[in-house]
């Protein structure tokens, strides 16, 4: 048996966070070159600033200036950096506790070796090119003696109140092997199901476990371009990672032999026309646009003939 | 109020890459049949089905949704879910029994850690304002955990390697391990770090895997397995997520969960330490000394299915009863970096 | 049965608006708490759990958000739970909670459940294509839109009741001072006249997307007696799901919601719903989903649901008022949306309703659903103790 479908997806979203005073302010702070940190129920000055004590869970407010200089608590190193981390080669993270605080920041200290980073050693903050309000204002930590390089003054301006975090992660999509043979008949223009060895229903596309019984679906069935729409809705409305114009008639085929309806694309006519019952064909993309997708089919279009009656699919909505 | 025992449990083996969908359904359809088949259930005679998994393992929303076919979820089911390990399910599944308003529950977790880069995608388990954005990853974390125990003197590097060659001998008994074998402390020690003070050895393999455990209330477990683990104690904690603010050599949500579920006297301990350094956390936390046994499953230094992992120590532990190799038993699952969230059960025969 | 009684003690939400840019995360969440706690008049210590439910967590970009807000949840050192069963989520995370009072493992347990869906986009992370499939989602308008054209089908009920339904919810929410939209003037007309979405559903018909929190303190039997003016009692509960598609599936009606209802009127020993109900807060983002599950949860026979709202039963001052306090058509921060029902439902039985109060409402419905209709979460709330 060949090897199961699978293809990268992406997901990437600009995360837009507000901050609240107790984080905004701390940002604002960071936008101007200052580190701010608050006092705890128990005395500890926390830094980053926490908005709820972790010993009484009350709200802290009472903010505490601390330095860009502190000491290296504990420290890991990172001989490859990821997407998105500090610096692009390689670097410790580090818990540091700044001057002024009593609780330890995490951040990334450049020193190029782990030979020249050590529990204890004193470091500095090393602003970045541009600060906007972000914990990445800190660029990273660098040993305590090394020499300043000219960065620009903090900005001012109005208090920030939001930050952007872009996440961007990538995973393999995999299909099942179920599915991997209905995607690779797709490829040859074939449409086939296959039935649940416990309750004899056509699955289209094929499930690796029947929903009813809980086992794949295993006797292969091949089933007709044609079919039946049972209900839909009209689509009017623009959205963010829409692939196709509105609007567009969103619905449920429910093909000839199968006992169970998919969504796909009704065109070819006016979508006041398209109706409950109303027969449909399917209409292929050109050959060479095939690939292992549902995607070969264009869209649904009627075929004209008579619409089935309500009783026929009353057991599919 | 009733006692709950576990009766049965099954996992998938735990493999680096299996070719299934992130809905879990390949791993879960045969180890479903496995576990029912054993304990002479059907799907029918289930009160209750609990979950333990996370869209970000599978990159998308509602992933858990899925796996309930994998039930044959029709009639409908009485089922629940919860976006942690599956420990976390049974704990849930346990209340429901106890209550009275089941007899018997089906718990289950899986992973397919690699769809993602895992240690990438766990960092924003991290507070999103002021350290997620740096994308500090799993193992990065655990390797300043681990140097501050170094630097206190509370373990040394081949304390850590003797960990993981135990871990691996005990492995080698075990069909569903997916690193196994013997090695020499010596040897592990030559190797060269991946995240010093961390070598490969001190950090769980990424896995894919599922896990399942029969939960039934003790009168009912009699007539499903011959030996019940009765649960005479399930607690858990959490920690402060603020890494710079507590002390990472401690586990004091482990140490409390494992004082309110009474500890004591326990013959065997399988741990959820997915780092060397963190064994030995527990170790402290729980007061195990060296006539404990732990983790004689390998532990998930050697097969870590997320958000299955921690039900499997459960359903490992249960095992040693099972077998009647031993009568009193601790299981531990955690969640969260740096052992932030920590459950404690024990289990008698 | 073995089960203690339970109790809502208090409630607290916060105000529901499109974008909460005044606070962060964890502010959101104490909005709520904060208010709960007040409502139950109980400190940090009287806590001895936590449990927190939202939707998926690429709503706002954060794995497990349970573990960072820890501090801000007062769940530090104490037992934290996180709860996910799609829409339902709300609702289930509430059952949790109880579960823990009536197992006897807890005296106190504090809920939660939140959204804050401006940090990111709900269509978008809804419509997220995996390879190979075709592009035809469109968010969850699109999805429940074919299934309320099937129920109109099926039932024969005429247009206008969808509009009624959104008209007579905004004006609700118009007296929740916490709701996010407040449309004291809206009607059926402007209703109708509003932009056509997803065909047959139209603009004034569906939820707003909100960020918001809600919080509930759940008690044991000596808690509940102590509050003033009397706890909402919990009389029964219940949980069901159903595959999100199978051959053959009832999608309008589906049977996890009726095996459900008839759990929980079982439990509740309650056999005619629509005599014995005084009040319902019913999960509906979409209008037409009022009609469709007072069929489902047994208020009425199938296909007659929308002659109850029809008759303006469903109003305040009808024969059952569902959604009061103006329900998810007026404010939706998806994972609390269906804890706001449960909290809603425990606020008209200890007559802490306010403006949008139901006269001597003694036994009170709160429901959730999610994912494709297929999660269902309910319970009975009631002025006094179950067998009463």
């Amino acid at each position: 048996m060949s090897t199961p479908l699978s293809a990268p997806l992406d997901i990437g979203f600009d995360y837009s966070r507000s901050l609240g005073p107790v984080l905004g302010r701390f940002a604002t702070g960071l936008r101007e070159h200052r580190i701010e940190g608050v006092r705890g129920s128990d005395g500890r000055v926390h830094v980053p600033p926490v908005e709820y004590d972790p010993v009484t869970a009350q709200p802290l407010t009472d903010f505490v200036p601390v330095g860009d200089k502190g000491v290296v608590v504990s420290w890991s190193w990172v001989a490859a950096p990821l997407e998105g981390q500090p610096l692009a080669h390689p670097f410790a993270w580090a818990l540091i506790r700044l001057d002024g605080a009593d609780t330890a920041l995490l951040h990334a200290v450049d020193v190029g070796t782990p030979d020249a980073i050590h529990t204890g050693m004193r470091v500095r903050v090393r602003w970045a090119e541009e600060t906007v309000g972000h914990i990445q204002d800190i660029a990273c930590f660098v040993p305590i003696d090394t020499p300043a390089t000219a960065a620009r003054p903090g900005a001012t301006g109005d208090p920030v109140g939001m930050m952007v975090a872009p996440v961007h992660l990538h995973y393999q999509h995999s299909a099942s092997p179920e599915e991997s043979r209905y995607l690779r008949a797709l490829a040859e223009g074939r449409l086939i199901g296959q039935r649940c060895p416990a309750c004899d229903k056509v699955y289209i596309p094929p499930r690796g476990a029947c929903p009813t019984d809980g086992v794949p679906t295993a006797e292969e069935v091949e089933l007709p371009d044609t079919g039946i729409v049972t209900t839909f809705c009209i689509v009017n409305v623009p959205f963010l990672g829409q692939r196709i114009k509105p609007p567009y008639v969103a619905a449920y085929i429910l093909l000839d032999g199968a006992d169970i309806a998919f969504l796909h694309l009704v065109l070819g006519c006016d979508v006041d026309r398209v109706r409950m019952g109303m027969r449909v064909r399917a209409a292929w993309k050109p050959r060479d646009e095939w690939w292992t997708s549902l995607e070969n089919i264009d869209h649904f279009e009627p075929t004209g003939e008579p619409d089935a009656p309500f009783e026929s699919f009353a057991h599919h909505l | 109020m009733r006692d709950v025992a576990v009766a049965g449990f099954a996992q998938a083996p735990n493999v680096r890459h299996t070719t299934g969908t992130t809905n879990g359904v390949e791993m879960l359809v045969p180890i479903f049949a496995e576990v029912l088949t054993r304990t002479g259930l059907s799907k029918k005679d289930i009160g209750f089905f609990c979950s333990g998994s996370s869209d970000y393992l599978a990159g998308r929303a509602f992933s858990f949704i899925s796996a309930v076919d994998a039930i044959g979820a029709f009639p409908p089911i009485h089922e629940s879910h919860v976006e942690m390990d599956a420990a976390w399910a049974l704990y849930e599944a346990w209340l429901k029994i106890r209550t009275g308003e089941v007899d018997t529950a089906l718990v289950y977790g899986f992973g397919k850690s690699s769809a993602g880069q895992l240690r990438r995608v766990l960092a924003l388990q991290l507070d999103p304002y002021t350290v997620a954005p740096l994308w500090p990853d799993s193992i990065g974390i655990a390797g300043l955990q681990a140097r501050l125990g170094l630097d206190a003197g509370l373990w040394t590097e081949k304390d850590l390697a003797e960990v993981a060659a135990r871990s691996r001998a005990d492995a080698a008994r075990n069909p569903y391990a997916q690193v196994s074998g013997t090695v020499e402390v010596s040897e592990l020690l030559t190797e060269p770090y991946v995240a010093d003070p961390l070598r490969a050895h001190d950090i769980a393999p990424v896995s894919d895997g599922a896990s399942v455990v029969i939960l039934a209330s003790a009168d009912r477990a009699k007539d499903l397995v011959e030996r019940p683990a009765v649960i005479t104690g399930i607690e858990h904690r959490v920690d402060s997520p603020v890494l710079g603010a507590r002390d990472l050599t401690r586990a004091p949500s482990a140490e409390n969960a494992g004082k309110a579920a009474e500890t004591h006297d326990v013959e065997v301990a399988e741990l959820h330490a997915p780092f060397t350094h963190q064994e030995l956390i527990l170790r402290t936390a729980l007061d195990l000394d060296h006539r404990v046994r732990i983790n004689p499953s390998g532990g998930v230094l050697t097969g870590n299915p997320m958000f299955a992992a921690g039900l499997a120590r459960i359903g490992e532990a249960a095992t040693r009863i099972f077998t009647g190799e031993a009568h009193r038993v601790l299981a531990h699952a955690t969640s969260g970096p740096a052992l932030q969230q920590n459950l404690v059960a024990v289990l008698e025969g | 049965m073995a089960k203690k009684l339970a109790a809502v003690l208090g409630t607290g939400q916060t105000h529901h608006r499109a974008k909460r840019t005044d606070v962060s995360m964890p502010g959101l969440l104490r909005e709520a708490i904060d208010r709960a706690m007040a409502d139950a008049q109980v400190g940090w210590p009287d806590i001895d759990a936590v449990v927190l439910g939202k939707a998926p967590d690429l709503f706002e970009g954060v794995m497990m958000p349970e573990l960072f807000l820890a501090d801000a949840l007062g769940a530090t050192g104490k037992p934290l739970l996180r709860v996910h069963t799609a829409g339902s989520v709300g609702g289930s995370t509430a059952l949790v909670a109880t579960s823990l009072v009536q197992a006897g493992v807890h005296r106190r347990v504090l809920t939660v459940a939140f959204e804050k869906q401006s940090e990111s986009n709900a269509m978008w992370a809804l419509s997220i294509m995996p390879p190979f499939q075709m592009p035809v989602g469109a968010g969850a308008g699109g999805y429940f839109a074919p299934h309320v054209r099937s129920y109109i089908r099926r039932s024969g009920a005429p247009e206008h009741i969808g509009s009624m339904v959104a008209a007579k919810d905004r004006r609700n929410g118009a007296l929740n001072p916490f709701a996010h939209l407040r449309q004291h003037d809206i009607t059926v007309e402007s209703v109708q006249a509003s932009a056509m979405l997803w065909d047959p559903i139209r603009y004034d018909e569906t939820c707003p997307s909100s960020d918001g929190a809600c919080a509930m303190v759940i008690g044991d039997e000596r808690a509940g007696e102590a509050v003033p003016g009397g706890a909402a009692w919990i009389h029964a509960t219940a949980m069901r799901t159903e595959p999100t598609t199978f051959a053959g599936r009832d999608q309008v009606n589906p049977q996890a919601g009726r095996d459900a209802a008839a759990a929980l009127w079982r439990e509740a020993g309650i056999t005619d719903p629509l005599s014995e109900v005084d009040a319902a807060e019913i999960y509906v983002p979409f209008s037409w989903f009022e009609p469709m599950w007072l069929e489902n949860l047994g208020f009425t026979p199938e296909g007659e649901g929308w002659k109850v709202t029809e008759a303006g039963e469903t109003a305040l001052g009808g024969r059952l008022p569902v959604n009061p306090s103006g329900g998810v058509l007026s404010s939706n921060p998806i994972g609390a949306s269906g804890m706001l029902r449960f909290s809603e439902a425990a606020k008209q039985v200890m007559g802490r309703a306010g403006d949008y109060q139901v006269d001597g409402a003694r036994v009170a419905l709160g429901h959730a659903y999610g994912g494709g209709s297929q999660y269902f979460a309910m319970w009975v709330v009631g002025s006094a103790k179950p067998g009463r």
